[in-house]
């Protein structure tokens, strides 16, 4: 996996994604569809050079979400995620 | 608002540049006055948006240095890189009064909320200080004794952000703990010679593991890769491990 150091952490989609998400999708946890792993997605690999941006995931490196924006539309694949799980009562706790 | 999970639509807002400061030779710290802001947690970003006249427009994230203060004002901390697109703007032309575009703030993972009591573990690279000093100044502004502890990597002395502030935090009581690491130029008789981090600097700068800090990383991809692994040999737990990297350049997009 890791063979450039040419990627962010999910974090920094936040921002992007927030024009699609109510919430803040990156202190959700989820769940990676090739490997299993359950990672919040601010702990995603993400990449910016390619239009729009790729999340992929930690553990093994496949593909978890993509988003381009595309003259006015926006085009959103979450095939990579099996599932999102949002905390509702907190965003983020470090004692969790 | 940020302590809920519901935050509602995260729009553009008019930023007005109400204050700008010099930190070093390449990184300037500016104030905005933001619209309408709805406040911040320690260690989120926002996005900023330059649109040139004929339309082009870039974003680049840049993390809040301030502490959470509602008085609608926020402070960025901007490194100017060679090659920027965006930065040799924020750090070199713009002007007091001057108005910017920005979304925020964002993200809700990377984040110290001053409920948080165990000890925290602060690992900077470079200008990853930025969103730590975020943190360090928070845990200040709300009176909070969470044991606090900053080992901050950097260039040379003269590369410090917030170096009179830290100094004065580091010599009063119950405070904040700082190890500096100078990766080019040490300070005269400094005992460590000017290097990489490595173990023994993590054994010697950070909170033993047992005591079960959260920790915080941020800085450079490869820095925070490197600080990562070495804190996690030392018998910390990964899942205690916060990271924000901002890229192989330092400058996120």
């Amino acid at each position: 996996m890791n063979a450039s150091l040419n990627y962010l952490d999910g974090n920094a989609a936040a921002g992007e994604l927030s024009r699609v998400f109510a919430v803040d999708i990156t202190s959700a946890e989820g769940q990676c569809a090739n490997c299993g792993a359950k990672r919040r997605f601010a702990e995603a690999h993400l990449y910016l050079q390619c239009p729009g941006l790729v999340a992929r995931c930690p553990v093994c490196g496949h593909m978890l979400l993509r988003l381009a924006n595309i003259q006015e539309r926006v085009f959103l694949d979450l095939c990579g995620m099996t599932r999102l799980t949002f905390d509702t009562t907190k965003q983020s706790n470090a004692t969790s | 608002m940020a302590g809920t999970a519901v935050l509602g639509r995260v729009t553009w807002r008019a930023a007005k540049v109400v204050a700008v400061h010099d930190e070093t030779a390449t990184a300037r710290t500016l104030a905005l006055a933001v619209r309408d802001w709805p406040g911040h947690v320690a260690g989120q970003h926002v996005d900023v948006r330059l649109t040139a006249p004929d339309g082009y427009s870039a974003v680049r994230s840049y993390s809040i240095a301030s502490a959470p203060i509602s008085d609608g004002r926020i402070e960025i901390t901007v490194e100017r890189l060679p090659n920027g697109e965006v930065s040799p703007y924020l750090t070199q032309e713009v002007m007091v009064g001057d108005e910017l575009e920005l979304r925020g703030p964002i993200g809700g993972w990377f984040v110290w909320r001053c409920e948080q009591m165990e000890p925290i573990q602060l690992v900077a690279g470079g200008s990853g200080i930025v969103p730590l000093m975020a943190m360090i100044r928070s845990r200040r502004s709300a009176g909070s004794s969470a044991p606090f502890r900053l080992l901050y990597s950097v260039g040379g002395p003269e590369k410090v952000f917030y170096r009179d502030e830290l100094r004065a935090l580091s010599n009063q009581g119950d405070s904040v703990v700082i190890t500096y690491a100078y990766t080019r130029v040490t300070p005269k008789d400094w005992p460590r010679p000017a290097g990489r981090i490595d173990a023994p600097l993590i054994a010697m700068g950070t909170w033993p593991s047992t005591l079960r800090p959260t920790s915080y990383v941020c800085g450079p991809t490869s820095f925070v890769e490197q600080a990562t692994d070495l804190l996690i040999a030392a018998g910390h737990d990964r899942e205690r491990i916060r990271t924000e990297r901002f890229g192989a350049t330092g400058e996120r997009k």
